[in-house]
C-alpha cells in the first residue's frame, strides 16, 4: 500500500517520467494496481485547473483509478460542530433526534471512511493487488485510509505498541516505511526500508486540532480527521471486541491529547516544525507516559486475545453506532457502564 | 420441490441450491451441497406473510416474512410449483383450529409428571406470597372463581381488604370488559401498590358508587399516602374520544383524592404500522446512513419504546420515591396497561430481573391478567387489525434497560430473543388463546408443554456473566436517565436483524465471559479438591501410612483456547469496481473462519442455528459441540423434538 499526494498534472496534462517509473516499479509485468483517490471524480478533474489532477490512464496503464470521495476540511468540521450541538440539545424530543443526527452526516462520514479503508484492504488482501492512496495534499483523508486499512489488515497494528507505531508512522511522522503484512513472503522484493522521512508530510495537527467543536472562531484549516479515524477504530473495537489490545479509554486519551496535551507528541504540523522547535529535546513523549505499567493498565482491553486474521467490519448503517463514550462523555452517566467494565475485568482477572 | 434456490439476504451472489419441503408444521429447506446438507426450518406459526414476486429468468421468487423477523427468499424454478407452494403456505400459516398448532403435536419425550412439573415451575400464589400478601391490606378474592365477574381475568385476583364482593362486582360493571381494578404489584417496604384495570364507562357524566369505593379501597390500602395516582396510558385525545362512546376516564371531581395523569402511548394500530415501517427500513438493499436514520425516525418506533419506558419510570418513581399507589389503565387494560405495569415492576423489584422472576412477571401481568395472545400474535387466522407487537415492545424495553444497566439482569439478550421467538412459535402452550379461561377450556396444561421449563433447563445459555446477586445494580430500583436520553435508545439489530449474521459482532462477549466464569469456578473447585487431598495426604504421612495416590482423571476439558479466535469474516461488497478483476473465491473456512472454542459443552438452544448461518464464518461448527464431543445440536426450531440431540451434519 502506498500513499502520496495528487500528481501535478495541471491543465496541460504534464507528465513526469520519474513518477511513472516509480509507480511502474511497484507492479510486476502484467500485474494490476489500484489508485484510490479520496476526491470525487469531478473534484479531481477540477483540481487540474489549479495545477493538480489525476494520473492519466495512458501514462499509468497498469493502474486502475477508483474514486471514493471522503469529506475533509470545512464541511467535516461543520459536521462535527453540528453533531456536538445536537448531542447537547436537551430540548430535542425523540421524534426529532434521529433526523437531527442524520443532518449532521457524521455517521455517514464514518461509514464512508470505513468502507474506503476496507476497499483498500480488500485490494491488498483479496485481490493481492497494490494500492496507491491519495487525495489532494496527502495529509488528511489519505492518512485516514492508509492507517485504518492497516488496523484492519495487520494484527500487529492492533496491539498497544503496534497502534502507537501506526500513529507515529501514518499520522505524525509519515515516514515512508515497510510494514509486514500477513505471512512472510508477501513483501515485495522491490521495497527497501527508507529512513528518510518526508519532513512536511505529517498530518497538520496544530492546524486541524485547534479549537474543537465549541469555538466560535471557525478556523479555515480546522478539521477533525484524526477524530474520524479514532471513531472508525472505535467502531472496529465494537465489532471485534476481542481483537484490539487497547480499549476506548486509549482512544479518548488520544482525542484529548490531539487537541491539548502535556506532551509534545502531537505538537506542530510536521516533522520539520518539530525539529525547528526542538520538540524532542524540550518536551516529553505521550507514549512514554502511556506505556508506564500503572498507566497502561487503564488503557488495555481485558478481553484482548491475539487475532491473526483480517478483521472485516460491517458497514451497514445498523452496524455503525454513535460513539457515545465520546459524544456523550459529559452528558451520559457512565457509572453503570463503568461497573460493567469493572465486572468484566474482575471476571477475566479471576481466571 | 427440488432445485429451489435460497437467496442470501445480504449478498445476492450467495444462493444455496436445495430441496424445499412442506410438512404439517414446518417449511424445510435442505441444501444439496453434499458435505453440509444445511437445513433451514421455519414453523408455520412463525410465518407472517408470503409474497409471490414477478417471475424472472431464474425462476419464481417467493418471499416469506416471519414474525421473528427472519426473511426467507426462495426462487422456485417452475411457476406452477411456486403457485402450489404459495397457496399451501397461505393455508398452513393461517390455522383455523387450535389443534393445528405445533404445541399439540410437539413431543419432547417427557412423561406426564415431568410435563406437570414443568407447568408448576411458575406459581403465582407463591409470587404474591413473596410480595407479602395476604396481609392487613390485601387479600386474595375468589369472586371471579367461575369467571363470572370477568371472563378475561384469572380466577384468583388480589384486592384491598376493604373491597367487598359487592364493591368488586359493582365496579366491574362500570369498567370496559368488566376488568375491574386489581393488584399487579405490591411494595411491602412502603405499602404502595400498582393496580390495573380497564377504562371506566363514565361517558360524559356517568358515575358508579362501587367503582369510586373500589378506588378508595385501593387508596386506603396504603396508609402512607393520602391520594392515589390514576394513570391513563392513552393520549388525551383518544381518551376523550372514548367518552362519546360511553367510556372514557376518571373525573377527579368524582373520585376522592385521586391525581389523574395521561401518559400518551399510542394504540395498537399505530404500533403495528410503526413496526411495519421499521421492517421496511431493514429490508432496504444497501441503505445509506441517511436512508436508515430517516427511515427509523419516520417509523416512530424508538419514540414509542421511550413512551412506554417513560410511563414505567413514572409509576416506579411514584411507588418507590413518593410511596403513592398507582392505578393504571388504557382502554381495555390488556395492552398498554400490561406493558407499563411490567416495566414498572422490573424497575422496582430486582426479583423480576432474575430469570425465574422474569418468567413470573410475564406469567402474572401478561398471561394471567388476560392478554389477547391469539389476536395480537396471530396464533390462528384472524383479523389483521388485531395484530400488534405489544409484547415485543415490552421485551425491547427490557433489552434497552439491559444496555443501560449491563450488570442488573440475570439473563442475557439471547433469553429475550428466545422468549419472543416462542411467543410466536406456538411450540409451547403458554401463550395460546386470549385468557386463562380459554386456556383451561382447551386443557392446555394437559396437552402441551411449558416454555418456562424448557428455558429453565437450558438456563446456562441465558445467563448474563456480569450479573452478581450482591452487585449494587441488582439490589435496588433502577432509575434510567430521564433527560437527555434520546441517544440511549438504540436500534435493536440483535432482534430485527437477528438472522443477518454479517451485521453482528462475530465474537460473543457474553459467551466468552460465561465460559471464563465457568472455567474459573471449575478451577476453584479443583483447587479445593486438591487442597483437601493435600491435607489428607499430610495427615496420612504423619500417621506413617502408605500413601495411595489415585490418578484422578479429569475428563472434562477445561481449555479456553483463546488462541483461536472467532472471526467471522468475509468482507462485504465494499467496491463493485473490483468485479472486473478476477477475484479469488472466498476462502472456505481456514483463513477467515477460525472459531473461538469456549467450552466443549457449549450447547446452544438457539432457534436459528439451523437457519441462515454463514457457512464461511463457520458458525455452525460452534453449535455442534456437545458434552460427548460429537456433532450434535440442540435446535429450537428444528421440528425434531428440541430436547433430543439433533445432529446436523457439518
Amino acid at each position: 500500500m502506498l500513499r502520496s499526494s495528487q500528481p501535478l498534472t495541471g491543465p496541460n496534462r504534464k507528465r513526469c517520467p520519474e513518477d511513472e517509473v516509480l509507480l511502474g516499479m511497484v507492479l510486476d509485468e502484467g500485474e494490476r494496481g489500484f489508485i484510490i483517490d479520496t476526491r470525487s471524480a469531478q473534484a479531481a478533474k477540477q483540481a487540474r485547473m489549479t495545477g493538480g489532477g489525476t494520473e492519466p490512464k495512458s501514462s499509468y496503464p497498469q493502474w486502475k483509478r477508483l474514486h471514493r470521495p471522503l469529506e475533509r476540511g470545512r464541511p467535516l468540521q461543520e459536521s462535527f460542530i453540528k453533531l456536538v450541538e445536537a448531542c447537547n440539545d436537551a430540548s430535542l424530543s425523540m421524534d426529532r433526534w434521529l433526523s437531527r443526527l442524520e443532518s449532521c452526516h457524521w455517521l455517514s462520514h464514518v461509514k464512508a471512511a470505513l468502507s474506503t479503508a476496507c476497499l483498500a484492504a480488500q485490494c491488498l488482501d483479496r485481490e493481492e493487488a497494490s494500492v496507491l492512496v491519495h487525495g489532494a495534499e496527502g495529509t488528511d483523508t489519505t492518512l485516514l485510509v492508509t492507517a485504518l486499512a492497516q488496523v484492519i489488515l495487520d494484527p500487529g497494528c492492533r496491539t498497544m505498541v503496534g497502534f502507537q507505531g501506526l500513529l507515529e508512522r501514518e499520522w505524525i511522522e509519515v515516514r515512508a516505511a515497510e510494514v509486514r503484512l500477513g505471512t512472510p513472503g508477501r513483501l515485495h522484493p522491490c521495497y527497501l526500508p527508507c529512513f528518510f522521512g518526508v519532513p512536511q508530510a505529517g498530518h497538520p495537527f496544530h492546524l486541524r486540532c485547534a479549537r474543537s467543536a465549541y469555538s466560535h472562531a471557525r478556523l479555515k484549516q480546522e478539521a477533525p480527521l484524526f477524530l474520524l479515524f479514532l471513531d472508525c477504530v472505535w467502531q472496529l473495537s465494537r465489532q471485534f471486541p476481542f481483537s484490539l489490545e487497547f480499549g476506548e479509554s486509549l482512544l479518548l486519551a488520544l482525542f484529548d491529547n490531539a487537541y491539548a496535551s502535556d506532551y509534545g507528541t502531537f505538537l506542530c504540523n510536521n516533522e520539520k516544525e518539530r525539529r525547528v522547535l526542538g520538540v524532542k529535546e524540550n518536551t516529553h513523549s505521550l507514549w512514554a507516559w502511556l506505556n508506564q505499567p500503572e498507566e497502561k493498565k487503564k488503557y488495555l482491553n481485558p478481553l484482548y486475545s491475539h487475532n491473526p486474521l483480517v478483521i472485516w467490519p460491517s458497514v451497514e448503517p445498523q452496524s455503525i453506532q454513535l460513539w457515545q463514550g465520546l459524544f456523550f462523555r459529559w452528558i451520559r452517566p457512565s457509572q453503570y457502564l463503568e461497573e460493567a467494565r469493572a465486572e468484566m475485568q474482575r471476571l477475566v482477572e479471576a481466571k | 420441490v427440488e432445485n429451489v434456490r435460497l437467496l442470501d439476504r445480504v449478498s445476492s451472489r450467495k444462493a444455496a441450491l436445495g430441496t424445499l419441503y412442506l410438512t404439517a408444521t414446518h417449511v424445510i429447506f435442505v441444501e444439496n451441497a453434499s458435505d453440509t446438507r444445511k437445513e433451514t426450518w421455519v414453523l408455520h406459526s412463525q410465518i407472517s406473510s408470503i409474497e409471490k414476486q414477478a417471475t424472472t429468468a431464474t425462476g419464481c421468487p417467493l418471499l416469506i416474512r416471519c414474525k421473528n423477523f427472519q426473511v426467507i427468499q426462495l426462487i422456485i424454478p417452475q411457476e406452477r410449483d411456486c403457485h402450489d407452494v404459495y397457496i399451501s403456505l397461505i393455508r398452513l400459516a393461517r390455522p383455523v383450529k387450535y389443534e393445528e398448532l405445533y404445541c399439540f403435536s410437539f413431543n419432547p419425550k417427557l412423561d406426564k409428571e415431568e410435563r406437570e412439573q414443568g407447568w408448576k415451575l411458575v406459581d403465582l400464589n407463591e409470587e404474591y406470597n413473596r410480595m407479602g400478601i395476604p396481609n392487613d391490606y390485601w387479600q386474595i378474592s375468589d369472586v371471579n372463581r367461575d369467571y363470572g365477574v370477568c371472563d378475561s381475568y384469572p380466577t384468583e385476583v388480589y384486592v384491598p381488604k376493604s373491597a367487598t364482593a359487592h364493591i368488586i362486582v359493582g365496579s366491574s360493571k362500570f369498567r370496559s370488559r368488566r376488568r375491574f381494578p386489581a393488584l399487579s404489584y405490591y411494595c411491602k417496604d412502603n405499602n404502595a401498590s400498582i393496580c390495573r384495570s380497564s377504562q371506566p364507562l363514565s361517558g360524559f357524566s356517568a358515575r358508579c358508587l362501587e367503582d369510586e369505593q373500589m378506588l378508595q379501597a385501593i387508596r386506603k390500602a396504603n396508609p402512607g399516602s393520602d391520594f392515589l395516582y390514576v394513570v391513563d396510558t392513552r393520549p388525551k385525545l383518544n381518551a376523550m374520544a372514548n367518552r362519546a362512546a360511553g367510556k372514557g376516564y376518571e373525573n377527579e371531581d368524582n373520585y376522592s383524592n385521586i391525581k389523574f395523569q395521561f401518559i400518551g402511548i399510542e394504540n395498537i394500530h399505530v404500533m403495528r404500522n410503526s413496526l411495519q415501517k421499521m421492517l421496511e427500513v431493514c429490508e432496504l438493499k444497501s441503505p445509506s446512513m441517511s436512508d436508515f436514520l430517516w427511515g427509523l425516525e419516520n417509523s416512530g418506533w424508538l419514540k414509542h419504546i421511550k413512551a412506554i419506558m417513560d410511563a414505567g419510570i413514572f409509576i416506579a418513581k411514584a411507588v418507590a420515591e413518593e410511596g403513592v399507589s398507582v392505578l393504571v389503565h388504557c382502554s381495555d387494560g390488556w395492552d398498554r396497561t400490561a406493558q407499563v405495569c411490567s416495566v414498572a415492576s422490573l424497575l422496582l423489584d430486582p426479583y423480576y430481573r432474575t430469570m425465574k422472576g422474569f418468567m413470573v412477571l410475564i406469567e402474572k401481568d401478561w398471561i394471567s391478567f388476560g392478554h389477547k395472545f391469539n389476536h395480537r400474535y396471530g396464533n390462528l387466522d384472524g383479523d389483521p387489525k388485531e395484530i400488534s407487537p405489544v409484547i415485543d415492545q415490552f421485551i425491547e424495553c427490557v433489552w434497552q434497560l439491559m444496555e443501560q444497566f449491563p450488570c442488573a439482569f440475570e439473563f442475557n439478550e439471547r433469553f429475550l430473543i428466545h422468549v419472543q421467538h416462542h411467543i410466536y412459535s406456538c411450540q409451547f402452550g403458554n401463550f395460546l388463546c386470549n385468557s386463562q379461561k380459554e386456556r383451561r377450556e382447551l386443557k392446555i396444561q394437559e396437552r402441551t408443554y411449558s416454555l418456562w421449563a424448557h428455558l429453565w433447563k437450558n438456563r446456562a445459555d441465558y445467563l448474563n456473566p456480569l450479573h452478581r446477586s450482591n452487585h449494587s445494580q441488582t439490589q435496588r430500583t433502577l432509575y434510567p436517565q430521564m433527560a437527555p436520553c434520546n441517544f440511549l435508545y438504540k436500534f435493536w439489530s440483535g432482534m430485527y436483524n437477528r438472522f443477518e449474521k454479517g451485521l453482528h459482532p462475530r465474537q460473543s462477549v457474553t459467551d466468552y465471559l460465561m465460559a471464563v466464569k465457568e472455567e474459573t469456578q471449575q478451577l476453584e473447585e479443583e483447587l479445593e479438591v486438591l487442597g483437601e487431598r493435600l491435607a489428607n495426604l499430610q495427615k496420612m504421612q504423619l500417621n506413617g501410612n502408605k500413601i495411595q495416590s489415585k490418578q484422578q482423571d479429569r475428563s472434562k476439558q477445561l481449555g479456553l483456547s483463546a488462541s483461536t479466535n472467532s472471526l467471522a469474516n468475509t468482507p462485504q461488497e465494499y467496491g463493485s469496481d473490483l468485479k472486473s478483476f478476477p477475484s479469488r473465491s472466498p476462502s472456505q473456512g481456514d483463513e477467515d473462519s477460525a472459531l473461538i472454542l469456549t467450552q466443549d459443552n457449549l450447547k446452544s438452544s438457539d432457534p436459528d442455528l439451523s437457519a441462515n448461518s454463514d457457512q464461511e464464518s463457520g458458525v455452525e461448527d460452534l453449535s455442534c459441540r456437545s458434552p460427548s464431543g460429537g456433532g450434535c445440536l440442540h435446535s429450537e426450531d428444528s421440528g425434531k423434538d428440541s430436547d433430543e440431540a439433533v445432529c446436523l451434519a457439518v
